[in-house]
């Protein structure tokens, strides 16, 4: 499986010091992306998704954050000797390595393209300008018909209009595909897509993912698609991670987690969400409280204080550790794995 | 649940059109008709959801059977224990005593809750600006009302700011309904929130309607949420109703081609569902600007000549199930199958 994968990611912590204390918003996440797939991660506010994916690009903003251990290896090359790994943790995040990276190798699509387009430049001169930076020997001529010809391939009408239109005199739908055709200029290997969707309407989400995929499989790109959306998930994703406050609680493939998912968050949510195709319930089963503020995780594991399985004097003393309990499926929690091994490494680590 | 059929609120003919101003002068230039000629009713004691796209004028809608808009036309009839109020004629006075009637929970518990008043502030105020109660009555009747949605006596002197989101909803919701209104617009109140949290706000809305006899207009973009909580549905486009029907019936057999995309466009969680997925091309047609005939005609899969100069009624198509199309009763659309039952 690893000489596959374009992107690994090895206990990455990113944790922000503050005055009121250290926020660990991701707190020893290890996931590998695989050549040509889609990794999902799902979870809600706060628990670290989009730290996790800025983290990739060096995007976290430094103070107050810092990535305080892990790699994040980005392999180069093929499968033979020629291959090389980049350690994207260890880089500046000012410097020009990771500046060549970002828009080229790796590229990202935003929640809002309105706040991720710059409002005083138009649409192709943003998107000419990324073009000009990564793509060496083309004429500033033609970088103006590959940027018309990117919004044509995402389907934008009048590519040849639109191009000198600004970011504001195009609706939300038409700026999200101007934002895709931007991140996807230079053929990026790796799309990092953090909430897309979120801000569009069902059927306009619906021509977007299409598109997406659609995309994926002609440039053979791997995407990190970032979502809270259950249902966006299942749809896009080959393999699925879930995220609970900064850590991975459940990752497997995108089958096997939705017909078989072992953590008791991951049913919670399966289950308190209105399922459309299933006869309705008279209530929903809701999960019970809300994400804990930062500074106050409860100790042992960070879900114990909403679990319905919670054991008293096991999840509340030790942090489970993420064990294979099928193949390829991984789950961070004291109901599947060894009870005693977790808490003498828990003690023993604090 | 409706228990019978006494109607508790009909709106006829309902139309808002904000004017578009343009130049120095402010000469109005044209208007954006987010609300044209909407006419539906709720019944005592139901839950009528209206969805639809952003920019449809759901909010509008609701924001109109408030009053926090003058419609620009239209009735909005209210039935009040054997009287009838029509809404839009009240003046400013009758308004501001009859608006306990009706109240409206919003969509972004961070921006409608004034950050400078405590939650006592907040829910007492509505029972202070109508004169129901003051001092020590005023304290219990907001502490009753606080213990109902879910939070405790203690937060009474605490600021918007230390709740989380979802508690945050729960302040607003006290604060619509602390004066007892027999309506309740809820405008989007679920989608801000997180998932974990949404199903028991959810959940909240529905143990309120049934303890203090509320009727609620549910205003909401996302089918799933619209359907767990509402006994009927109305589903909008551009200014305009376009389908309302039973919410299963609504869901199973839809009439409306716009009804039948919106449905096949909500992402199901389950990667085993291979939808034929009915794309629909293009965008929704700006209400300053409306398409002749039906409004939907530039997207619809089913289009003929009729549809492009003649504009459909609501008319009602089997008892309870009002449709806009030409087409309506010769159309075989796809609704959503059942084929599963609740997860175990």
């Amino acid at each position: 499986m690893a000489h596959d994968s374009l992107l690994e990611i090895k206990n990455l912590m990113t944790h922000f010091h503050l005055h009121e204390g250290i926020v660990r918003a991701v707190d020893g996440v290890s996931f590998d992306v695989r050549r040509g797939q889609t990794l999902g991660i799902i979870g809600e506010s706060g628990c670290g998704k989009s730290v996790t994916v800025h983290s990739i690009l060096r995007l976290v903003p430094s103070p107050p954050g810092n990535i305080v251990d892990g790699q994040i290896l980005l392999h180069r090359g093929g499968n033979g000797m020629d291959r090389v790994a980049v350690d994207l943790a260890r880089l500046d995040p000012r410097g020009a390595e990771i500046r060549a990276i970002r828009g080229a190798e790796i590229s990202m699509v935003f929640q809002e393209p309105m706040t991720s387009f710059g409002p005083m430049h138009t649409i192709g001169n943003q998107i000419i300008e990324t073009i000009l930076l990564h793509q060496e020997g083309v004429e500033s001529s033609d970088a103006r018909d590959l940027a018309i010809e990117n919004l044509r391939r995402v389907g934008i009408p009048r590519a040849e209009q639109i191009v000198d239109a600004y970011p504001h005199q195009l609706s939300g739908g038409m700026r999200q595909r101007a934002m895709i055709a931007m991140a996807l200029s230079c053929t990026p290997r790796l799309l990092i897509a953090d909430e897309p969707t979120t801000a569009l309407d069902v059927t306009i989400q619906a021509q977007i993912l299409e598109l997406l995929m659609a995309l994926q499989e002609e440039v053979g790109m791997a995407v990190i698609f970032i979502t809270h959306n259950l249902g966006v998930i299942a749809e896009v994703a080959d393999e699925v991670a879930v995220m609970y406050l900064g850590r991975i609680v459940e990752q497997a493939g995108v089958n096997e987690l939705f017909d078989n998912p072992q953590h008791p968050y991951t049913q919670g949510l399966l289950n308190s969400i209105p399922h459309i195709d299933e006869e309705k319930l008279p209530r929903l089963r809701a999960i019970e409280g809300v994400v804990p503020d930062p500074y106050e995780i409860p100790s042992g594991c960070a879900f114990s204080d909403r679990c319905p399985s919670f054991k008293p004097g096991t999840c509340d003393r030790a942090m489970p550790n993420l064990d294979e309990t099928v193949s390829g499926h991984l789950v961070r929690c004291f109901l599947y794995s060894d009870v005693e091994e977790g808490l003498t490494e828990g003690e023993n680590g604090g | 649940m409706a228990d019978d059929n006494e109607l508790l609120l009909e709106v006829n003919d309902l139309r808002m059109y904000f004017p578009i101003q343009k130049g120095i002068l402010r000469q109005t230039t044209g208007y954006v008709k987010a609300v044209d000629g909407v006419s539906l009713s709720i019944k005592k004691g139901e839950t009528l959801g209206l969805v639809g796209e952003s920019g449809c004028g759901k909010t509008t809608t609701g924001r109109c059977i408030v009053r926090v808009y003058q419609p620009t036309g239209g009735e909005i009839v209210f039935h009040d224990e054997g009287e009838i109020v029509d809404i839009n004629r009240l003046t400013r006075q009758e308004l501001k005593t009859f608006r306990r009637n009706m109240q409206m929970i919003f969509q972004d518990p961070f921006s409608s809750l004034n950050p400078r008043m405590t939650v006592l502030e907040l829910v007492g105020e509505p029972l202070l600006a109508h004169g129901i109660a003051r001092g020590q009555e005023l304290e219990d009747r907001v502490a009753e009302m606080v213990r109902s949605v879910g939070l405790r006596v203690e937060h009474l002197p605490r600021y918007p700011h230390s709740f989380s989101g979802g508690q945050r909803q729960r302040i607003g919701i006290a604060r619509a309904l602390v004066q007892r209104p027999k309506l309740v617009v809820c405008d989007e109140p679920v989608s801000a929130l997180d998932v974990s949290v949404q199903s028991q706000v959810v959940n909240l809305l529905q143990d309120l309607q049934s303890d203090l006899d509320l009727t609620y207009l549910f205003v909401a973009h996302d089918m799933s949420v619209v359907r767990q909580i509402s006994n009927r549905i109305a589903v909008m486009y551009v200014g305009k109703l376009v389908e309302v029907a039973e919410s299963e019936e609504l869901l199973r057999d839809p009439k409306h081609p716009y009804s039948e995309t919106l449905l096949s466009a909500v992402p199901r969680p389950n990667p085993h569902h291979h939808m034929q997925r009915l794309n629909l091309e293009g965008e929704p047609a700006d209400p300053a600007n409306a398409p002749p005939g039906c409004v939907f005609h530039p997207r619809c899969r089913y289009m003929e000549d009729i549809c492009q100069t003649d504009v459909p009624a609501l008319v009602e198509l089997t008892p309870g199930h009002h449709v806009a199309c030409h087409f309506a009763d010769q159309l075989k659309l796809q609704g959503i199958d059942y084929a599963r039952s609740p997860r175990a």
